[in-house]
């Protein structure tokens, strides 16, 4: 090839690698061809998911684990329509995902093509932008501006979709085309009379909480919250996507809220005067019923997503910008509160009223805190369901990018390829991932992709032969006919980790537990441990009623 | 409560959709919506007339703004609005009804596009009240076609929607 030619996909790769890419989870088809060819003269190393799902769900979680952007690749028709979960996923949660695929030839494009399908139309409500390319010239700068618009701002799932014509076809580079971006323009600074104002309500405040959102998370300003947590005194409550805003053993972190919130958590909210809402969008499982939230307090939002304020919640102060920004300002004109007597009862209040335990030595919070002596400050990842509700409240970790669940979609089958993800971006750190057998079985495929990369995750798999969840709301809410939930009861995880290149063992005791926990310790590569607990546990607290606080502690209460 | 939304945003392949899609997953009809290009370059104004519950528009206007081809979205103040819209009319004209119908015409200050035997094409321009009985008046000889462009709209004053203005 002549100098300054390229095609498109030789484009596309070379400014992958510029933007700093290292991995692309990715799925072969005929339309990604000719990518798979750049690819193949590139450091860029193309990841063999299974299932186009996965691959999306690796590329989240690599992103979440590392703070960088994922990419990952499909085909076109079937393979990018299996994207779309994952996609979504991402988008629900803020992730900064860069999702690519193959399209028919242009002059195919609406012709009803073999494997075609209108994948940016269908992905336009669950990408923050994506792009149909329509001439080689653009690639290169549609890449690097998709890779901008992914990582900055509120972050979320760029999708380029790009005809099989326009990889191949041949163009001088020094014709590219770039493409404006007029209209985006973040707020990254948070308004200073507004940082004052917040301040001097803070100031003011008798019974001050803090929310702690995923955006805190996102915007790696982990350092400058505990700081402001540690000027304040103010108690923290924190979001599911918040578990890991702040370590869950900081004296002022009171833990998870809403609907499967600690007592005290939701007792904090429904009886605060201030609230300083930090990086979340006020979910539906965090609020509850929204007549009722919160009802005695002022709230100050911080939130870099201007969309984000007044949405579900009233806001009395907004304040949009970063919050590595915003926090640090917000924490140099705060005096340190005086009056703890509402940290005093609120402590008194947790004390009363602890999480229940669960029955047995073999139930799941059991099971999690035998696994936790085996996990000093790992990343932990969750599936969706039961066992994450569990692994949210008692399996504690560190401040830090160290929780990874789906919280906004609640996708099943999210866990084990966004594991992967999280050991490929964080090789320095062990993964664990806690799942559930529903969950797992929807991408168990991808154990094949962590065999054969070796990966280094232990998947702990919370095996009731239900869909735990499902069955707990037919337990409170549907008359207790359990038809629907019955799963898993003639499946081995165990057997099959082994079928597909991992290492497993099924375990029903505790002392079985602690033994695997300890074998393994010397294992490398993907483990799954099969832990076969009875099938009456529901997890609690649960918001029954209209209100937080209008909840069922405990199986006696 | 009614609200004219104004858009500025690129001219580009899909943005349409991008745009009405907002309304369309909240549950907006939209009763009106035209756009063309503007005074800028590649850049395309909508109008866009939607009732609905305020709270929600306004999640709406916020959510259009984050839109990557959107400059400037603006809910234009109905206190302030000059609206126009536009309508073709076919109509048929007995030959004894021509003097009553031109008489209208006249009055409406309408145009006539086309008279053909006995079928015209007449233009109608105003605000959207005004059209609707316009349409009404002439509604007594047969229509039997009518075309509206939808409503376009601007604010009275020096505040502009282009990102510039005040």
């Amino acid at each position: 090839m002549k100098k300054g030619k390229s095609t498109g996909a030789k484009r596309l790769v070379k400014e992958l690698e510029r933007q700093g890419a290292r991995y692309i989870f990715a799925y072969p088809g005929g339309a990604n061809l000719p990518i798979y060819e750049a690819l193949s003269r590139s450091p860029l190393h193309p990841i063999l998911a299974r299932h186009e799902q996965g691959a999306a769900h690796m590329a989240d979680g690599f992103a979440r684990a590392g703070g960088g952007v994922g990419f990952c690749m499909a085909t076109s028709g079937p393979g990018a329509t299996n994207l779309v979960t994952g996609i979504a996923t991402a988008y629900m949660d803020s992730s900064p995902i860069l999702a690519i695929t193959g399209q028919v030839p242009r002059n195919m494009i609406g012709n009803d093509a073999f494997q075609e399908v209108d994948i940016t139309g269908i992905t336009i409500p669950i990408t923050k932008h994506n792009y149909l390319v329509q001439d080689a010239e653009e690639i290169g700068p549609i890449v690097e501006q998709a890779v901008y618009l992914a990582s900055t701002g509120r972050k979320g799932p760029i999708l380029l979709d790009i005809p099989k014509d326009i990889l191949t076809a041949e163009f001088s580079t020094t014709n590219e085309k770039n493409r404006q971006l007029e209209g985006y323009a973040p707020t990254i600074k948070g308004h200073t009379g507004q940082v004052k104002r917040a301040a001097g309500m803070i100031n003011g405040a008798k019974r001050p909480l803090i929310i702690a959102g995923g955006g805190i998370f996102l915007a790696d300003a982990f350092d400058a919250f505990a700081s402001f947590v540690d000027k304040s005194s103010i108690p923290v409550v924190h979001t599911l996507m918040g578990k890991s805003a702040l370590d869950n053993e900081h004296p002022r972190n009171l833990g998870l809220f809403g609907y499967h919130g600690r007592c005290v958590a939701n007792k904090a909210v429904s009886e605060a005067d201030l609230i300083i809402a930090v990086g979340t969008r006020f979910g539906d499982r965090s609020t509850g019923s929204l007549a009722s939230f919160a009802s005695d307090a002022k709230i100050i939002h911080i939130d870099i997503d201007p969309a984000e304020i007044g949405k579900n919640v009233p806001a009395y102060l907004p304040i949009v910008g970063d919050i590595g920004d915003i926090l640090p300002r917000l924490c140099e004109q705060i005096e340190c509160s005086a009056d703890s007597s509402w940290s005093d009862e609120l402590s008194v209040f947790a004390s009363e009223h602890p999480l229940p335990g669960g029955d047995g030595d073999f139930s799941t919070p059991a099971i999690l805190r035998d696994v936790k002596t085996y996990f000093q400050d790992p990343i932990l990842v969750t599936d969706v369901g039961r066992h994450q509700i569990y692994a949210a409240q008692y399996f504690p970790v560190r401040g830090g990018r160290s929780f990874i669940t789906s919280g906004g979609l609640g996708t099943m089958g999210f866990g084990l390829p966004a594991a992967i993800g999280a050991a490929l971006a964080r090789p320095d750190k062990r993964v664990l991932l806690v799942s559930g057998d529903g969950s797992f079985m929807m991408n168990i495929q991808e154990l094949a992709c962590a065999a054969e990369l070796d990966v280094d995750l232990t998947a702990v798999i919370i095996h009731d032969r239900r869909l735990g969840m499902i069955k707990q709301l037919q337990d409170a809410f549907y008359g207790g006919g359990f038809d629907a939930s019955k799963i898993g009861g003639s499946v081995s995880f165990a057997l099959a980790a082994e079928a597909l290149g991992a290492a497993g063992r099924r375990v029903a005791s505790a002392d079985e537990l602690k033994d695997v926990l300890k074998d393994f310790e010397t294992v490398r590569g993907p483990k799954v441990i099969e832990c076969m607990v009875e099938e009456e546990e529901n997890v609690y607290p649960m918001v029954t009623g209209s209100t937080l606080t209008d909840l069922i502690e405990g199986v006696e209460a | 409560m009614k609200h004219t939304i104004s858009i500025l945003c690129d001219d580009t392949p899909g943005v349409m959709t991008r745009i009405s899609g907002l309304f369309s997953r909240r549950g907006f009809n939209i009763e009106s919506l035209a756009v063309g290009n503007t005074e800028i370059q590649g850049k395309s104004r909508f109008t866009i007339v939607v009732s609905g519950d305020d709270a929600v528009l306004e999640q709406v206007r916020k959510q259009l703004q984050k839109l990557v081809h959107v400059i400037k979205v603006w809910d234009i103040d109905r206190e302030r609005i000059i609206e126009r819209e536009h309508a073709l009319v076919k109509l048929e004209v007995r030959e004894e009804e021509r003097p009553q119908l031109l008489q209208i015409v006249t009055s409406l200050h309408a145009n006539i596009l086309d008279s053909s035997e006995n079928i015209w094409i007449i233009e109608l321009t105003g605000d959207s009240a005004s059209v609707d009985s316009a349409i009404n008046l002439v509604s007594q000889f047969r229509i039997l076609e009518t075309i509206r462009t939808g409503r376009i709209a601007l604010e009275r004053g020096k505040k502009v929607g282009n990102g510039k203005g005040a």
